[in-house]
């Protein structure tokens, strides 16, 4: 039987609610509670105009609003995830997620330009299972550091990741092991690699390309860990600190180089790809 | 046997635990300690052995002999620093030239507060991204518990081995039961899907060996001590391009 739950999410907003016009359609902040308008939103860049809130955010909206217009490319679009051990209920999780993101697989690479400087770019997406790791996923990754090495371009990686894709067993695992290899080729041929962590980078992620960064970013309020924070209460049977694995405890204890909110995102990026421009590059 | 006799099996108390390995294989063995930056972790143990002639630098997960010496080592499950002690002795060994055989035996790498403070992620992407490229051979072998990345941390190997009874996956049974179904107790149906045993790895080419376990250990630590004979000459014979270009794509066709 063709499981049909999970086909359909309940509407989030007024808009999906059946609302034609994005004027007067709202949301309510979930950190502060200010009722804003979808537009107001938007125009924010997905933030809440009132306490900065970060929603999070497609991987096209991302190139939309770092890239110059017209300059992104996708690259392995062809790359698409697949039931390879036979475990139930995965095909259908698969065609649920492409309907939700409109997207093949759960990561968006191709190349851009931001401010003129060119970069090959990768995307994670949140709301394809959430950013789990597969084997697409992980070998669109893997080829775009290939790819950029190839060409010694800078990789810009925007990581969200629930963690593994558990559907995918060992193989998911395996991802890890495969971008970390091809990561460290890139870096090695002495090319920049920024990775910018986005609510929430988590598991197999964090535990590779997310921290392998030479620079990393993260966005305000992001959580970013290793394990998540329900899994350490009931190791260590104690409640967790305020803020715990959020950006600024990752700062603080000196495992990120800099919180970017989203705004300054294109201006940090570009002039972080500037600042590594390589000899003999037209300038 | 269901997949799930074979995770109890793999965490049965009785097994040879990593250090067993490394006393019954190897000759000379002298521990190092400590990861220079904070601690030393018991759970993971390092040193220099000899295979034979050969110097070797060998590590392995230890989940401790009883009691008292579990809770010392925290059942096998690394802190960050267990996995920088890892990384500074494949430094050393890569830097004198000798191979690294590693034993790999967790539940996963711990799940703590303080692990989180000092970058249980980051640890084990660094060590990932060394082993990567590590210009010595890498000999992996999965001796029972293969818990995830805080296994995979010691396992990005030329060639990576498993014992019978052994298992490998990305997520617990129990985690994957309770976050797909949300229900613990399918821990049997999660072990089968998830496709955890040695001969799903050999399958799914994971691993190249196999290697028979019976009641008493002596024939599997004989077993293996051959094969190492056999390959670490061979791995060492290679020029350090070929070697790693090899492991590069080992790990590039999954």
């Amino acid at each position: 039987m063709v499981n049909l739950m999970g086909l359909f999410r309940s509407p989030q907003n007024e808009l999906e609610k059946g609302g034609t016009e994005v004027e007067g359609i709202r949301n309510v902040c979930p950190r502060c509670g200010v009722s804003i308008t979808l537009s107001e939103q938007e125009e924010n860049l997905n933030t809440c105009p009132h306490c900065g809130h970060h929603f999070r955010m497609s991987p096209r909206e991302r190139v939309a609003y770092l890239t110059d217009e017209d300059t992104f490319e996708e690259l392995f679009e062809e790359v698409r995830g697949r039931d390879v051990l036979g475990f139930p209920g995965y095909e259908q999780k698969l065609r649920n997620a492409r309907l939700a993101s409109r997207e093949k697989e759960g990561v968006l690479c191709g190349v851009g330009d931001i401010e003129g400087e060119k970069a090959a770019l990768f995307f994670m997406d949140p709301s394809f299972m959430m950013g789990s790791m597969g084997t697409a996923v992980g070998e669109k990754i893997t080829r775009l550091f290939e790819y950029a090495a190839g060409l010694s371009l800078p990789v810009i990686g925007y990581t969200v990741s629930g963690g593994a894709r558990m559907q995918e067993g060992i193989l998911s695992l395996m991802q890890m092991a495969k971008t970390s290899a091809a990561l460290k080729r890139h870096s090695d041929g002495g090319n920049l690699y920024i990775s910018v962590l986005t609510d929430p980078t988590t598991g197999g992620v964090t535990a590779s390309f997310a921290m392998d960064g030479d620079i990393i970013l993260a966005e305000p309020d992001a959580t970013v860990g290793f394990a998540g924070a329900r899994v350490i209460e009931q190791t260590i049977r104690k409640k967790l600190p305020q803020g715990f694995q959020k950006a600024e405890f990752l700062l603080e204890h000196g495992f990120v180089d800099r919180i970017v909110p989203r705004s300054e995102q294109r201006a940090t990026l570009a002039q972080l790809l500037r600042l590594h421009r390589k000899r003999g590059d037209v300038l | 046997m269901s997949a799930y006799d074979k995770v109890l099996l793999a965490r049965a108390k009785g097994r040879p635990t990593g250090l067993s390995y490394i006393e019954n294989i190897f000759t000379d063995f002298i521990e190092l300690h400590g990861d220079r930056r904070f601690a030393d972790d018991p759970a993971i143990v390092g040193g220099i052995a000899r295979l034979d002639d050969l110097p070797v630098t060998v590590l392995c997960m230890e989940k401790g002999s009883d009691t008292k010496d579990r809770v010392r080592r925290n059942f096998g499950s690394p802190n960050p620093e267990g996995y920088r002690k890892a990384l500074r002795l494949m430094k050393q060994a890569e830097k004198f030239g000798r191979p690294v055989v590693c034993f790999v035996d967790t539940s996963g790498a711990f799940c703590g507060l303080g692990a989180e403070e000092r970058g249980q992620g980051q640890a084990i992407a660094e060590n990932l991204l060394e082993l990567s490229s590590l210009r010595v051979p890498v000999v992996s072998v999965l001796v029972g518990e293969g818990g995830s990345g805080g296994a995979l941390a010691l396992a990005v190997a030329d060639r990576v081995w498993i014992l019978e009874n052994a298992i490998y996956s990305v997520i617990s049974p129990e985690g994957c039961a309770s976050i797909l179904w949300k229900d613990a107790k399918r821990v049997r149906d999660a072990a089968e899907c998830m496709k955890l045993t040695a001969e799903d790895m050999l399958e799914l080419g994971v691993v190249e060996e196999i290697f028979p376990e019976e009641k008493d250990p002596t024939a599997t630590y004989e077993a293996l001590a051959a094969a190492l004979r056999e390959a670490l000459p061979q791995l060492l014979a290679l020029s350090p391009q070929d070697l790693l270009e090899q492991r590069y794509r080992r790990f590039r066709q999954f």
